[in-house]
């Protein structure tokens, strides 16, 4: 059973303060739907709360199963459960991505870096660029290396399904994607829900949603949250938008 | 699989060659000549060695030669004042007895073999092995099927002695003592391989010339010469190692290919020298008709090294690929690694690819020569360089120079400069790496295309001794 909880979180990027005291908590088998108008400051508190340098905690705790990890460094943070698929992903032509994922599972597993991926590994991995529609020629291509906007989507989700975290933000991993593709991330993320994984999931569409079915909504605008419920939330938003919405709160 | 695995532990669990063989004790010399390279010094080598004639006058022609030709003017100072060679010990010949049988090898001796594991690999991957300490081979074998099809690999003083007539045919002719540093490398070279590989036999696994450097203060100039006759095929590696020293050795090495009409020779260097060597080596190659030579130079030890891996393609069709990966890592670190080709007929085609890495203070420089001749119809060369630099103290040059005398060649370049973003690292940070282990990652993605094409051993050893590069001296910036 694991658990992360925000508390009071306030977060300054080059100077400017963009979080301003968030609370929220999520445990294994939740999903939480993070919604928010563009610019509110879902990204940033993701970054965050991956231990991302360029963000700067002015206060509150990032709890992950009762240890406070605001000060850890972020491989430390990924080694103790907590893994983050980006809104806009880096590209890395040096290093493929199976490389990259078979060096995320031997960290966790103690083994070396560079050593060769268990076959077990090698299964899992075959299942899981179906999973997601994906072929083995982006395994071995760069990270993101000329990967499509939807692709690179696609490639994130594929390293949350192999490492299975105990929790996982995952930043619009609908925005680009095409309608199967909405479909097929979608179940992925519900089976990942399924096996235990504590999920975040930002969007701007309730599309996802409908087949994540997230277990609550929170709102949050210019770095606070402003609502927060369930899934009557979304539609209250799809039907009058992110102003009215937030007038009449 | 199974065993992939064990070597690979094997290696993987080592400390650099560096940490190995700094443990270790200088080993006894029976001769030494020291100080100022004279007449005197070139005779009594050669007697020493009790050569032929010939050979004693090709040493004192190349002398005379080496008196009268300028100093390059492109070397950096510090490195010219460190060359000094009168301070150098130019012949140190252990007192081993030289053996095709490692037991016979003394344990002080055998242990830097051992610690590098030199015997290990020998016997999993290998179809030969020479093994030389300072200036004279102390081991080496072939595996009988090989001495059965006539493939000879012998110390070069015993090939002088044994095969004149083969011998003379190819020695410093491939490699003519045109400029100071090969005119030197003849008058006082001393051990390495020879390698004849007779019409159509194709050996399967690599044949390895490893050299070890013991002492501080030394001069090592080992002479390779691989004859390929018709149609054959051979892969020699060789390894270079030192341990970490007092003050400076000098390496000045030369390699001599003379690849025949149809046969294919492919080449490879993995030069790990510690940070007190200063390496050039002479390399080069003839293509004859039809033939191939693959050169790999990857230059990761040693404070300054110079060397550019050439192939004349003689012959019609003949063509050659130069792959060079360069890491100059340390302040003040100067790593020549470049490439020439001459297109001497038509039909010839080139590929060079160097990719370096360049940190900590480290400059890396790809110099680079195309000549194609006139009447060299449809000769083709492509050169791609790839530099990567991993901060703001490094530096990374690329010097290409084309010489096309014929409108039918096609000449073609390619440059790419990257850089290890901040970006790149957090990203990977994100996934548990931490950021050594990010930058090695990217660097060893960087080479990858080169490494995979080693046989897997030396991909490892590579890989591992590029981790160990990145963790050990020095944090990247
Ligand atoms: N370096 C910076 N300097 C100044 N402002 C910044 C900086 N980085 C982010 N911001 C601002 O912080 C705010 C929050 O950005 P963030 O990316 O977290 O929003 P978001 O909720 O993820 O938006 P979207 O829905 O568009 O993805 C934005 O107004 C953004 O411009
Ligand atoms: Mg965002």
């Amino acid at each position: 059973m694991a658990e992360l909880r925000i508390e009071d979180l306030a977060v300054s990027v080059d100077g400017k303060l963009i979080i301003n005291g968030v609370s929220f908590g999520v445990r294994s088998g939740e999903v939480l739907a993070l919604m928010g108008p563009n610019g509110s400051g879902k990204t940033t508190l993701f970054m965050t709360i991956a231990g991302h340098p360029r963000y700067n905690v002015v206060r509150g705790k990032v709890m992950l199963d009762g240890e406070d990890i605001v000060k850890l460094p972020p491989e430390e943070r990924f080694l103790r459960g907590l893994m983050v698929a980006f809104q806009t992903p880096t590209v890395v032509p040096e290093v493929r991505l199976s490389t990259l994922i078979t060096a995320m599972i031997n960290k966790i597993n103690g083994r070396k870096l560079t050593d060769p991926a268990p076959p077990s590994l090698v299964n899992s991995l075959m299942k899981g660029i179906q999973e997601v529609g994906l072929t083995p020629a982006h395994l071995s291509r760069g990270i993101n290396h000329g990967f499509s906007g939807g692709e690179m989507k696609r490639s994130e989700i594929l390293q949350l399904l192999m490492v299975k975290p105990k929790v996982a933000l995952i930043d619009e991993p609908d925005s680009g994607l095409d309608v199967d593709g909405v479909f097929a991330v979608g179940k992925a993320l519900l089976s990942l829900a399924n096996s235990g994984t504590a999920i975040v999931l930002t969007t701007h569409s309730a599309k996802i949603l409908h087949v994540v079915k997230p277990t609550r909504v929170l709102v949050l605008n210019r770095g606070r949250i402003a609502a927060e419920g369930g899934m009557e939330l979304v539609e209250e938003i799809e039907k009058v938008g992110y102003e009215n919405f937030l007038k009449a709160r | 699989m199974g065993m992939r695995h064990d070597l690979y532990n094997l290696i993987e669990d080592g400390i650099t060659p560096e940490e190995v063989l700094s443990k270790n004790t200088p080993v006894r010399r029976s001769v030494e000549i020291k100080g100022e390279v004279t007449k005197d010094v070139v005779e009594e080598l050669s007697k020493i060695k009790r050569e032929p004639d010939w050979m004693m006058r090709l040493r004192l022609r190349s002398l005379e030669l080496f008196n009268k030709l300028p100093t390059p003017n492109w070397l950096p100072n510090w490195v010219l004042d460190n060359i000094n060679l009168e301070d150098y010990i130019s012949y140190a010949r252990p007192d081993v007895n030289r053996s095709s049988n490692w037991d016979e090898i003394p344990p002080e001796v055998r242990q830097y073999y051992e610690a590098l594991n030199i015997p290990e690999i020998e016997a999993r991957a290998l179809m030969g092995l020479g093994a030389q300490l300072d200036s004279e081979i102390i081991y080496i074998n072939i595996r009988k099927q090989l001495a059965e099809k006539g493939v000879v690999v012998l110390p070069m003083e015993e090939a002088v002695q044994k095969y004149p007539d083969l011998v003379k045919q190819y020695f410093m002719r491939v490699f003519p003592p045109e400029h100071k540093f090969a005119a030197l490398h003849g008058a006082l070279w001393s051990g390495g391989v020879f390698v004849y590989v007779p019409p159509g036999v194709r050996i399967e696994a690599p044949i390895e010339g490893f050299f070890l450097i013991s002492n501080a203060g030394e001069g090592q100039f080992e002479h390779t010469l691989v004859v390929a006759d018709k149609g054959s095929y051979i892969h020699y590696i060789e390894g270079c190692s030192a341990p970490r020293l007092s003050k400076y050795s000098f390496h000045d090495g030369m390699v001599e290919i003379y690849a025949h009409e149809g046969a294919k020779v492919k080449f490879t260097t993995v030069q790990n020298w510690s940070r007190n060597v200063i390496n050039f080596n002479n390399k080069r190659a003839i293509a004859e008709r039809n033939a191939e030579v693959e050169w790999v130079e990857a230059s990761i030890g040693s404070v300054a090294s110079f060397v550019y891996p050439s192939t004349i393609l003689k012959g019609e069709g003949a063509k050659t690929e130069i792959t060079g990966i360069t890491i100059a890592n340390g302040k003040g670190h100067v790593k020549e690694n470049g490439a020439k080709v001459i297109h001497d007929a038509p039909n010839t085609s080139s590929k060079v690819v160097n990719k370096s890495i360049s940190a900590n203070g480290g400059t890396a420089v790809y110099k680079g020569v195309v000549y194609v001749r006139r009447g060299a119809r449809f000769a083709r060369s492509h050169v791609t360089c790839d530099s990567l630099v991993l901060d703001g103290d490094s530096k990374a040059y690329t010097i290409p120079h084309d010489q096309v005398f014929d409108d039918t060649a096609v000449v073609t370049h390619e440059a790419y400069t990257g850089r290890i973003s901040e970006d790149k690292i957090n990203y990977l940070r994100t996934r548990g790496l931490t950021e050594e282990e990010a930058k090695s990652l990217i660097v060893l993605g960087f080479i990858s295309d080169v490494t995979e094409g080693l046989p897997f051993e030396y991909a490892m050893v590579l890989n591992r001794v590029i981790m160990l590069e990145f963790s050990k001296y020095g944090k990247v910036a």
